[in-house]
């Protein structure tokens, strides 16, 4: 049993240790999700220190028959892109549990299945990234839409019910395409006389173009509702309204990164030809996005909803540098993803405490935090700083470098990326300004600051956001060998500057 | 001269051995105290279904088409169809001991003095037994029939006990009363086209056998009128049992109106057995000239997916939702048949296996959904339940996302298998039009489970009954086959795929 497998299981295992703790106590419950979750963290920073960054190949492979009938495998690996999101998932899990210490006691069921659901969720995304049999990842990609599910319809706020189906069935819509096109690709390698679902054998099909051309949307689309890309992110807002803070970090910065990873890792790598001939499409509705996404931003009253509609606009970058296809603009897509899971995560959890003091998610209520709050406000302000990619923040280089890569081939889509930028620097600063400067209200006056368990929990985060800011060698030596690959595999090289002498 | 038939006893014993307990039991309804009926009824039938199919057992490797001369083929296909309707027998007949589901005295008018009398007395409605093994026998040997005659016999056996138990409903008599009288008409209806379709052929083949036809097809030698007016009448009486569209219309009333025990044991094993009788036609009758049938199944399929899946939207009974999600499937098992391949064959077997064991489960828990007046089946009032009774709650909601095809349950295998046959066989557009029907159905499974569990209950009347341990242990069996072979389908499908042949 490889260490990918045994991080797969500890969590699960977690889940049943959990599930048999007596339910009246909340405390110990608690702390022995706590536990499991920091000592999976452990694991995961084992395994990336034993993590070959020199090899592009998967590592710490594990294959096992599932379903012999079809050649289905229970087959896991890692590359640099897998080990970098499974260790953004790893650290965010204890960093949730943290946070949101008392989220789980006002849901409709008790605090047990609170903490069941997040583990099992955290094998689920553990294993979405760590898949190596498109059928396994499936299976995954679409069982891991139930615990989110019952964790926004069953411990959120406001139209919880209507936010999880509504989430739910725009998942499940793409994930029935999706299945057709699994399916699909299965049948042609039947045909090419090897019947497989595993990713690198699946890469080497040859498919003619209108086959291609289907399958990609089969995929593409499934993968473009996760993300959420325009016109297909209507799920979005409602569901993070709904959800508690905790739910949303993991459902924006974790799971939507499914639909880009998956973006990455199956559409580009099984058909690079439908890749080139959608490219203009999906460069279009990238740039869309982020200007939709952005303008949006703007007008948002809700705390929550500000916050989904500005990682609307980060989907489109990182869709952006992902089509774009040079190796820039891959590389900086892939840290961008790293990037957007912490930067969502420090604005949702800092929001979070902001409403559960305040008892109101308009960011009108709020208003001279500064002064009542500081340690919350400075917190906010980071994460707010991180969401507008200011220099020194890992944000920035992620997002320099999508735009570094794209203008080389892209020149307008850059252009109108950086305008991205700009309104980013307005929505995030008119919401810091009315939320944390000024006077002080009555009705904010009794906001208390974070306590030390709330700090620890941010800590990290805000840490990871600083170093990996000035200091972005190590990820980017990781995710290098795989951006290597995909260039290659999609069969293309970077644009050659113009040397003008 | 006339000879003896060549019968293979050891291959025909597992469907003699559910008559002999059918015997049995009419024996028992003859002759012993009717204290003592209920739980000697139960006994002698649940032990008639293990010794069945511990013969089974016995004997699946010995597969010939010649079991009962050249009317029965027991083969490989036959012999998991077989084994399939013993064990949803099984677990319907544990949910049939329930008592409390049935009319104590079904000939006594809804209303009238004598039922009023007979509830006094306690009586107790064990008839239901002996029929169901009439029932179940019809059942088996329906899918191993390979001549006209063989089949019509076998159509019968199955259907008349269906359409008397359809009527034995204790609760809302009139309604059952009247489901059954609708199942009887409509079914003597589609008996009479199977068999108007049969005379054709034989009038096109001069054979009552499958294989007769099939040479006669191959052989060209018949008048094609015959043989394409006979596909058609005989499609009809076929489609008309396993409910596609447009022949489905008795299925909602029907479902609704049975006692809920006898809907769950007829909505599993009746379709199990019409669809062997509908592969084993199209696959071995009928394979030769599969062009001018294809079409015709093939457009049947796409609306029988459509409508199942949207009609089921709109309504408002868990029993009437449920036979819309049937035909629906039923829509997908249609696939396999245009699909016609090996691979397609396999994955009805075990679609058909996970439908109908999920299928049990559910309309079990449905029994034990109750308020003071019986059943509560309106979804209405469904509401909540998943606070009152989370693990009933969740267990109904299993098998629910099993019906809408979610991974990790058995429902998405079977889905997956099917699928992907017929995109094998080139019916791309079946695939996708089966991808969005599925992506309909989801709504409503989902609306439900929505309801179950966050939806604040308004009412606090419904309850869940302590359920019977007979009634506990099918529920438990069914939601554990649910669970294992959607992680671990293997189990199965391996041994659906070595079964997934036809012997001429």
């Amino acid at each position: 049993m490889s260490i990918l497998t045994s991080l797969l299981l500890l969590p699960l295992f977690g889940a049943l240790v959990v599930g048999f703790l007596p339910a009246s106590n909340a405390k110990l419950v608690k702390q022995v999700a706590l536990a499991f979750s920091l000592l999976v963290t452990l694991v995961s920073i084992v395994m990336a220190l034993s993590f070959d960054r020199n090899n592009s190949a998967m590592q710490f492979t594990e294959v096992r028959t599932w379903i012999s009938a079809f050649n289905i495998n229970y087959a896991v690996g890692i590359d640099g892109m897998a080990l970098v999101l499974i260790l953004m998932t790893t650290i965010l899990v204890p960093v949730v549990f943290l946070a949101g210490w008392s989220e789980s006691e006002n849901g409709r069921w008790n605090v047990k299945v609170f903490y069941i659901l997040l583990l099992i969720l955290e094998t689920m995304m553990i294993g979405v990234f760590s898949a190596t049999d498109v059928f396994l990842f499936y299976v995954i990609f679409e069982a891991m839409l139930l615990p989110v599910y019952f964790l926004i319809g069953g411990y959120g706020s406001g139209e919880r019910a209507a936010a999880a189906m509504k989430f739910l069935l725009y998942s499940l819509f793409g994930g029935l395409l999706m299945l057709a096109a699994v399916i699909g690709l299965y049948i042609i390698s039947v045909n090419q006389g090897g019947a497989t679902f595993d990713i690198a054998r699946l890469s080497q099909l040859s498919i003619d173009s209108t086959t291609q051309n289907w399958l990609f949307l089969g995929f593409f689309i499934a993968f473009a509702i996760k993300a959420p890309l325009w016109p297909f992110h209507t799920w979005l807002p409602t569901a993070a309204k709904s959800a508690t803070a905790g739910t949303s970090t993991l459902l924006l910065g974790v799971l939507d990164k499914v639909g880009t990873y998956g973006m990455i890792r199956f559409c580009m790598s099984f058909f690079p030809d439908a890749t080139k001939t959608f490219t203009p499409a999906i460069i279009t509705l990238a740039v869309i996005s982020i200007l939709y996404g952005a303008f949006l931003a703007i007008g948002q009253k809700d705390i929550n909803s500000l916050i989904a509609f500005t990682s609307i606009s980060h989907f489109g970058f990182i869709t952006l540098g992902i089509f774009a296809l040079t190796s820039q603009s891959l590389t900086g897509a892939i840290f961008y993803m790293v990037n957007h899971g912490f930067g969502t995560a420090a604005l949702f959890l800092t929001a979070g405490w902001m409403i559960k003091r305040r008892g109101s998610s308009q960011i009108a209520d709020f208003g001279g935090l500064q002064r009542v709050a500081p340690v919350l406000a400075w917190s906010f302000f980071i994460a707010g700083l991180s969401a507008l990619a200011l220099p020194g923040l890992s944000s920035f280089v992620s997002e320099f470098l999508v735009l570094l890569g794209a203008f080389a081939k892209y020149p307008v889509a850059a252009i109108l990326g950086t305008l991205g930028i700009i309104l980013a620097a307005l929505y995030v600063l008119l919401a810091v300004q009315r939320a944390i400067h000024g006077e002080t209200p009555a009705s904010s006056a009794g906001i208390s600051d974070l306590n030390l368990r709330e700090k620890i929990a941010i800590a990290p985060v805000i840490a990871i956001l600083v170093l990996l800011g000035f200091y972005p060698k190590p990820a980017l030596e990781v995710i290098n060998p795989t951006t290597q690959t995909i260039m290659t595999n999609a069969g293309v090289s970077d644009p050659v500057a113009k040397v003008v002498k | 001269m006339l000879s003896a038939p060549n019968l293979d006893y050891a291959l025909l014993a597992p469907i003699m051995i559910i008559l002999g307990g059918a015997l049995i039991g009419v024996l028992i309804e003859a002759f012993a105290k009717p204290a003592w009926r209920a739980r000697l009824q139960l006994v002698i039938s649940l032990a008639a279904i293990v010794i069945s199919f511990n013969q089974l057992v016995r004997v699946r490797n010995d597969g010939s088409s010649i079991a009962a001369v050249t009317s029965v083929s027991v083969d490989g296909a036959g012999m998991f169809l077989q084994g399939a309707i013993l064990i949803f027998a099984f677990l319907g007949i544990l949910v049939i001991a329930d008592q409390d589901n049935f009319a104590p005295q079904a000939s006594a008018l809804p209303g009238s003095a004598e039922e009023a009398a007979a509830i006094q007395a306690g009586k107790q409605q064990t008839e239901v037994f002996p029929l169901t093994m009439f029932a179940v026998a019809g059942m088996m040997l329906f899918p191993v029939a390979t001549d006209y005659i063989t089949l019509f016999v076998a159509l019968e056996v199955l259907s008349l006990p269906l359409y008397l138990m359809a009527g034995l409903s204790r609760r809302r008599r009139l309604l059952s009363q009247e489901a059954a009288l609708k199942y009887f008409l409509l079914g003597a209806y589609s008996s009479a086209f199977f068999l108007f379709g049969a005379a054709l052929l034989y009038g096109y083949s001069g054979t009552i056998s499958l294989n007769g036809l099939t040479d006669a097809i191959r052989g060209n030698t018949g008048n094609d009128v015959f043989l394409l007016l006979g596909i058609i009448f005989l499609s009809v009486g076929l489609l008309f049992k396993v409910g596609a569209v447009p022949f489905h219309s008795w299925k909602p009333d029907v479902y609704q109106g049975a006692p809920t025990p006898i809907t769950g044991f007829m909505a599993a094993a009746t379709k199990a057995a019409a669809f062997g009788a509908t592969l084993r036609i199209f696959y071995l009758g009928l394979d030769a000239a599969q062009t001018s049938w294809k079409p015709f199944i093939a457009v049947i399929s796409v609306i029988t997916m459509i409508v199942g899946s949207l009609a089921a939207i709109s309504q408002r009974d868990m029993k009437r939702m449920l036979a819309y999600s049937s035909i629906a499937h039923a829509g997908f098992v249609l696939t396999a048949i245009v699909s016609l391949s090996e691979n397609a064959l396999s994955a009805s077997l075990f679609y058909l296996f996970a439908y109908g064991v999920a299928t049990i489960g559910a309309f079990a828990i449905i029994t034990i959904v109750r308020d003071s007046a019986g059943e509560v089946s309106d979804v209405n009032r469904w509401i909540g339940l998943g606070k009152k009774s989370p693990l009933v709650a969740s267990v109904f909601s299993l098998f629910l996302l099993s019906f809408a095809g979610i991974p990790l349950t058995s429902g998405f295998v079977g889905k997956f298998s099917i699928f992907s046959a017929a995109y094998e066989s080139g019916n791309i557009t079946l695939v996708v039009v089966g991808v969005l029907s599925s992506a309909i159905a989801v709504f409503f499974y989902l609306r439900v489970i929505l309801m179950l569990f966050f939806t604040d209950a308004t009412t606090d009347s419904i309850s869940v009954v302590i359920p019977s341990i007979l009634t506990r242990i099918s529920i438990s069996i069914s939601a554990i086959f649910t669970i294992t072979l959607g992680i671990a389908p293997s189990l199965v499908f391996d041994i659906a795929q070595d079964f997934a042949y036809f012997l001429r």
